[in-house]
C-alpha cells in the first residue's frame, strides 16, 4: 500500500493535469478555425462569412494545365479535388511552385471563384526521392 | 521502490561510457555526415537543400524524445520523491532545449528556399515553439527559484503540462491544415522517404544520440559531483 503522502501528491498532479488538459481543449476548440494555417476551396465554397476585404489564406494543389503567366502577372486554379478556386498573382513565386504541387495563397477573396493574392507559399509534400527515380516513375506512369 | 536508481556508486560505469563513446564518435559523424552530405542524391524538387533534413528531423524527434522523458521522471519525481530523477531531468534540458532550437532554425532555413518564407504561424512551428518555451521555463525556474524543494515541484509541474503540447506537436500535421508536410516516416505502414535518403537520415540520428548521451552523462557527472560537494554520500 501507497503511503497517504504519495496518494496525495499523485491526486494533486492529477487534478493539475486533468484540468489543464481540459483548458487546453477548449483553447484549440474555440481557436480552430484560426488554428488552421489555410483554407479549402470547399470550406470557402461552404462557408457563410467570406468577408471581401480580409486577409485570408487558401491552399490546394495547382491544377493541371491552368498556369497562365502573362507578364508580371500569374493566373491558376487551386483545386482540393472538389471545388477549385482561381487565383491572380503577379510578383515572384517560390522554387517549388508549379502546377500538380501544393500551394498556399495569402491574399483577398474577391468573391467565391476568384481570389487576389499577394503573397505565394509553396507547399512540400512528405515524399522524397532522387531524381533518376522520380524519371523511372514518370515514365511507368505514361 | 526505485531503489536501483538510489546507487550513488555509479561514477566508474558513466566514465566508462563516457570513453566508449569518445572512441567511437568522431568517426561515426565523420561517416554520418559524409553520407549525408556528398553521397545521399539529391532530392528530385527540392535539390541539395533536402540535405537540411538530415539535421532538422533528428533536431526535432530528439527534442521531442528529451521532453518526453522530462515529462515521465518529473511526473514520477512528483509523486515518488525520487531525487535522481530531478537529476536526470536537469541534465537532459539543455540537451532538449539546443535541438529544439537547432529544429526549428534548420527549419526556417529551409523554409525560406523551398516555401518561401522563413517563418509561419502554422500549428507544427507553433507548437514547437512552444515546447521550446516549455524548456527554457523548466530550466529557467530551477535557476531562478533558490529554494530546491520548491523549485522541483514547479518545475515539475511545468513539465507535466508541458507533456500535453507533446501529442499536439505529433498529430498537429494530420488534425490542421499546416503549411508543414505531413511526416514521410511511419512507424506502421511504408515511409515515403527513399531509401538511399533515409540511411543517411537515421544515421546522423544515431551520431546525434550518441553525441546526447556524452552531453547528458558529462552533466550528470558534475551534478553528482555538486551533491557530493555538499558532503551527502547518498543521493
Amino acid at each position: 500500500m501507497l503511503p497517504k503522502k504519495v496518494k496525495k501528491r499523485a491526486a494533486l498532479l492529477t487534478a493539475i493535469l486533468f484540468s489543464s488538459l481540459i483548458a487546453i481543449f477548449i483553447i484549440l476548440k474555440t481557436l480552430s478555425s484560426n488554428i488552421l494555417y489555410f483554407k479549402s476551396p470547399t470550406d470557402i465554397k461552404n462557408s457563410q462569412d467570406n468577408s471581401i476585404n480580409k486577409k485570408i489564406r487558401v491552399g490546394g494543389m495547382v491544377k493541371k494545365n491552368s498556369l497562365i503567366i502573362s507578364g508580371a502577372e500569374i493566373k491558376f486554379t487551386i483545386t482540393d479535388f472538389k471545388n477549385e478556386i482561381r487565383v491572380s498573382y503577379s510578383g515572384t513565386v517560390p522554387n517549388l511552385f508549379s502546377e500538380e504541387k501544393g500551394v498556399v495563397a495569402e491574399g483577398k477573396l474577391q468573391d467565391k471563384k476568384y481570389f487576389i493574392a499577394d503573397r505565394i507559399l509553396a507547399k512540400h509534400d512528405e515524399n522524397y526521392m532522387p531524381p533518376e527515380l522520380k524519371e523511372i516513375i514518370k515514365k511507368n506512369v505514361k | 521502490m526505485f531503489n536501483f536508481f538510489y546507487n550513488s556508486n555509479i561514477f566508474i560505469w558513466i566514465e566508462r561510457v563516457i570513453n566508449f563513446i569518445n572512441s567511437i564518435f568522431f568517426a561515426l559523424l565523420l561517416v554520418a555526415l559524409s553520407f549525408a552530405l556528398i553521397f545521399s542524391p539529391p532530392d528530385y524538387l527540392q535539390g541539395d537543400s533536402v540535405r537540411i533534413m538530415y539535421i532538422h528531423v533528428p533536431a526535432a524527434w530528439i527534442g521531442l524524445a528529451s521532453f518526453t522523458c522530462i515529462a515521465l521522471l518529473s511526473i514520477l519525481n512528483f509523486i515518488f520523491k525520487v531525487k535522481n530523477f530531478k537529476l536526470i531531468s536537469k541534465s537532459i534540458a539543455p540537451i532538449g532545449l539546443m535541438f529544439t532550437c537547432i529544429a526549428l532554425v534548420t527549419g526556417s532555413i529551409w523554409g525560406q528556399p523551398t516555401w518561401g518564407t522563413f517563418w509561419a504561424w502554422d500549428a507544427r512551428i507553433t507548437s514547437m515553439l512552444i515546447l521550446a518555451l516549455f524548456y527554457f521555463l523548466f530550466i529557467l525556474t530551477q535557476k531562478l527559484i533558490s529554494d530546491e524543494d520548491k523549485a522541483n515541484k514547479i518545475s515539475s509541474i511545468i513539465a507535466a503540462v508541458g507533456f500535453i503540447n507533446i501529442p499536439i506537436i505529433k498529430y498537429s500535421v494530420e488534425w490542421w491544415n499546416t503549411l508543414h508536410q505531413p511526416a514521410s516516416i511511419k512507424i506502421t505502414g511504408t515511409s515515403t522517404i527513399h531509401a538511399s535518403m533515409l540511411m543517411p537520415l537515421l544515421l546522423m540520428f544515431l551520431v546525434l544520440i550518441l553525441y546526447c548521451a556524452l552531453i547528458f552523462l558529462m552533466k550528470y557527472k558534475t551534478e553528482i559531483i555538486r551533491i557530493k560537494k555538499n558532503n551527502l554520500k547518498r543521493l
